[in-house]
């Protein structure tokens, strides 16, 4: 076991490589820094400047060797908007982002298991159907028009909610959070529930598909002939071997939820990260839009080798196959 | 052909025939398959208005009451009115007009056109080099084939709007850089799944066939596997289509699409999204609904395609 986790670690760190490889020649070689760098208007002698402070005039491996070691070391330049480390600049919105993410998943465990538990149950009841045709428009609707039409009805129809920022916060760990304060809460609401529609489908589908394939199993006949409760069957035998493939959908899906709240972060003008790259490339804050993506590389990279890690630990068969 | 004359004609004439005969059969079950398509009241419903949606996007220059991107035809006292308002010049204006005075109908239609083109060529583009990858690595096989499924891996593990945002990052803003970026973003979903079907279709007999005769591997390739892998590709391709259209809208909408003189579904609704705190709530609405018809319209088709063309349907 030991060593598939470190050949799994070593793959893992290749990927990031790769990926370095890739986003460096993707801003550097296809995009033309300079022309972002240095004003039109600047002359000769202003260009060769800006261009030998920012190393543009090294050859190309000497310019990734750089980019490598800033990396290394958490730097990316600054960012030519806010003048500040582009590392620090994001990791100041990410609790927010953070935030917003978790509160995604956990709506989308707590509608989206329930569901798709009775659907799988009762497949053929009229409750069934309209969940069913429900998770579809949830996997359909585009979801940057949900939120708008979210704030139309909530905030703007109905004046329940506030449709943007994040309210009052509190600050822990010295994170601020707005889900401890009710203020917070009426903020964070909107969001997280836009953010959480298509998690909440695929949670639902993957739990009814799992609950269909499980019931017409040996060991639940078994617990139906020994006696058990319905409700000792469902909890005990059916919901235990569902855990797996929703534990792990769950863990790789957060990093896609960080991902998409780029969108929902833009329509509530919640101030997270994803709001942040989105001003970045209109702006063309290079050095945080580099930052950005090599973040989004050791979330992913970082997530999977995570899930892998945890099946292995979870999934006996797994471990026996890596015994081989 | 380089060694043809190893091959007996009359050999060819009879493979021939036989491919012929396997065509008919071919057509027969795809006969089947179109009466079962039609069998479902949704698929039909969702095809019937797809049809609807493309012929006006085609004619808009035509049906839509004025051309919204051409200046001279709009005249700022009519901006901002309600739906079904009348114009200054007295022309009804069904669904509004936006803030510079563009009836949202004639915006819609256009819009239309634009996202569907952006869906299409996004969508066939990245069905050849996703094909043509998956296809040769399964035929190919060996270093070739596992270094290209390890990229085709790595970027599925990145979700789409990731990848879109990082190409729109690096090539900028606009419509066309939007096409690239999905290309870029949805190809390995194609080559993925061909590799799959491929590997299962190389092992049959009618290959080991071609493969006696001593076709050339071309010929194998695209007269004989190509044609048993399109089955997955056509599904994929329309759900693909409204996957493109939803996320080049969501990208306009993040400013970094279609530019505010250029017609795009996901432009208008961004365009409106500034008025819709003040209640001017059709300039969204309306492009949103529009949007959406087309998208469902399409995963209804989608998902019928797939149950008939399942080969475990068959």
């Amino acid at each position: 076991m030991v060593t598939s986790i470190i050949r799994r670690f070593i793959q893992a760190l290749f990927v990031i490589v790769a990926m370095t490889v890739i986003v460096f020649l993707a801003v550097n070689v296809i995009g033309n820094p300079v022309d972002i760098l240095i004003n039109p208007d600047a002359n000769q002698a202003e260009r060769a400047r800006v261009i030998a402070e920012y190393g543009l005039d090294q050859p190309l491996w000497r310019q990734y060797i750089d980019f490598l070691a800033g990396l290394l070391r958490g730097d990316f330049g600054n960012s030519f908007v806010y003048g500040r480390s582009a590392l620090q600049v994001i990791l100041e919105r990410f609790p927010a982002t953070l935030e917003l993410a978790l509160s995604a998943l956990v709506i989308a465990l707590v509608v989206g298991l329930p569901l798709g538990l009775y659907a799988g149950l009762r497949p053929r009841s009229v409750a069934s159907r309209i969940i069913m045709s429900g998770s579809i428009l949830g996997f359909s609707l585009p979801t940057f028009w949900v939120g708008l039409m979210f704030i139309l009805l909530f905030s703007v129809q109905l004046g329940w909610l506030p449709s943007n920022g994040r309210g009052e916060t509190v600050e822990i760990l010295g994170m601020r959070w707005s889900f401890l304060t009710e203020d917070g809460l009426r903020h964070l609401f909107l969001p997280a529930l836009n953010l959480a529609l298509f998690k909440t489908s695929l949670v639902l589908r993957l739990t009814r598909a799992g609950v269909q394939e499980v019931l017409p199993q040996d060991y639940i006949k078994f617990a139906r002939a020994k006696g058990l409760s319905e409700r000792r069957i469902i909890s005990v035998h059916v919901l235990k071997n569902l855990m797996i493939p929703v534990v792990t959908i769950v863990g790789l899906e957060f990093g896609s939820l960080i991902a998409f709240s780029v969108v929902t972060e833009s329509i509530f003008a919640w101030p997270g990260m994803g709001k942040l790259i989105i001003d970045s490339i209109n702006l063309l804050d290079r050095p945080v839009i580099v930052a950005y993506l090599m973040m989004m590389v050791l979330i992913f990279v970082g997530l999977n080798f995570i899930v892998d890690l945890c099946y292995t630990l979870l999934d006996p068969r797994v471990r026996l196959d890596a015994k081989r | 052909m380089p060694n043809g004359d190893a091959m007996d004609p009359q050999l060819v004439d009879h493979i021939e025939n036989a491919v012929s005969e396997t065509q008919t059969l071919t057509s027969e079950r795809g006969r089947n398959q179109l009466r079962e398509f039609f069998r479902s009241p949704g698929a039909v419903l969702g095809l019937l208005t797809l049809c609807v949606i493309i012929i006006v996007a085609i004619l808009a220059p035509y049906i839509a009451p004025q051309n919204p991107y051409d200046l001279s035809q709009l005249d700022i006292l009519d901006s901002r009115l309600s739906p079904g308002s009348e114009s200054f010049s007295g022309v009804p204006y069904v669904l509004g007009t936006d803030a510079q005075g563009r009836d949202i109908l004639s915006g819609i239609l256009y819009g239309l056109r634009a996202s569907l083109m952006v869906g299409v060529l996004s969508a066939f583009a990245a069905a050849i080099i996703g094909t043509s990858a998956g296809l040769s690595a399964a035929y190919i096989g060996g270093r070739v084939e596992s270094f290209m499924m390890r990229i085709v891996d790595l970027q599925l593990s990145f979700p789409t709007i990731l990848m879109a945002l990082m190409m729109l990052a690096v090539l900028g803003k606009g419509l066309v850089n939007v096409i690239l970026a999905l290309i870029i973003a949805e190809w390995a979903v194609y080559a993925r799944t061909v590799r799959a079907t491929a590997l299962v279709e190389r092992e049959k007999e009618y290959i080991e066939a071609a493969r006696c005769l001593r076709l050339p591997g071309w010929r194998i390739l695209f007269r004989h596997l190509l044609p048993n892998c399109l089955a997955p590709v056509i599904v994929i391709s329309t759900m693909q289509v409204a996957r493109a259209i939803s996320l080049e809208a969501t990208l306009s909408f993040l400013g970094l699409g279609a530019s505010v003189t250029e017609p795009s579904l996901g432009m208008l609704i961004s365009n409106g999204y500034q008025y819709l705190l003040s209640g001017l709530y059709w300039i969204s609405f309306y492009p949103g609904i529009a949007l959406l018809v087309t998208i469902v319209a399409i995963n209804l088709v989608g998902d019928r395609l797939r149950d008939v063309l399942n080969p475990r349907n068959v």
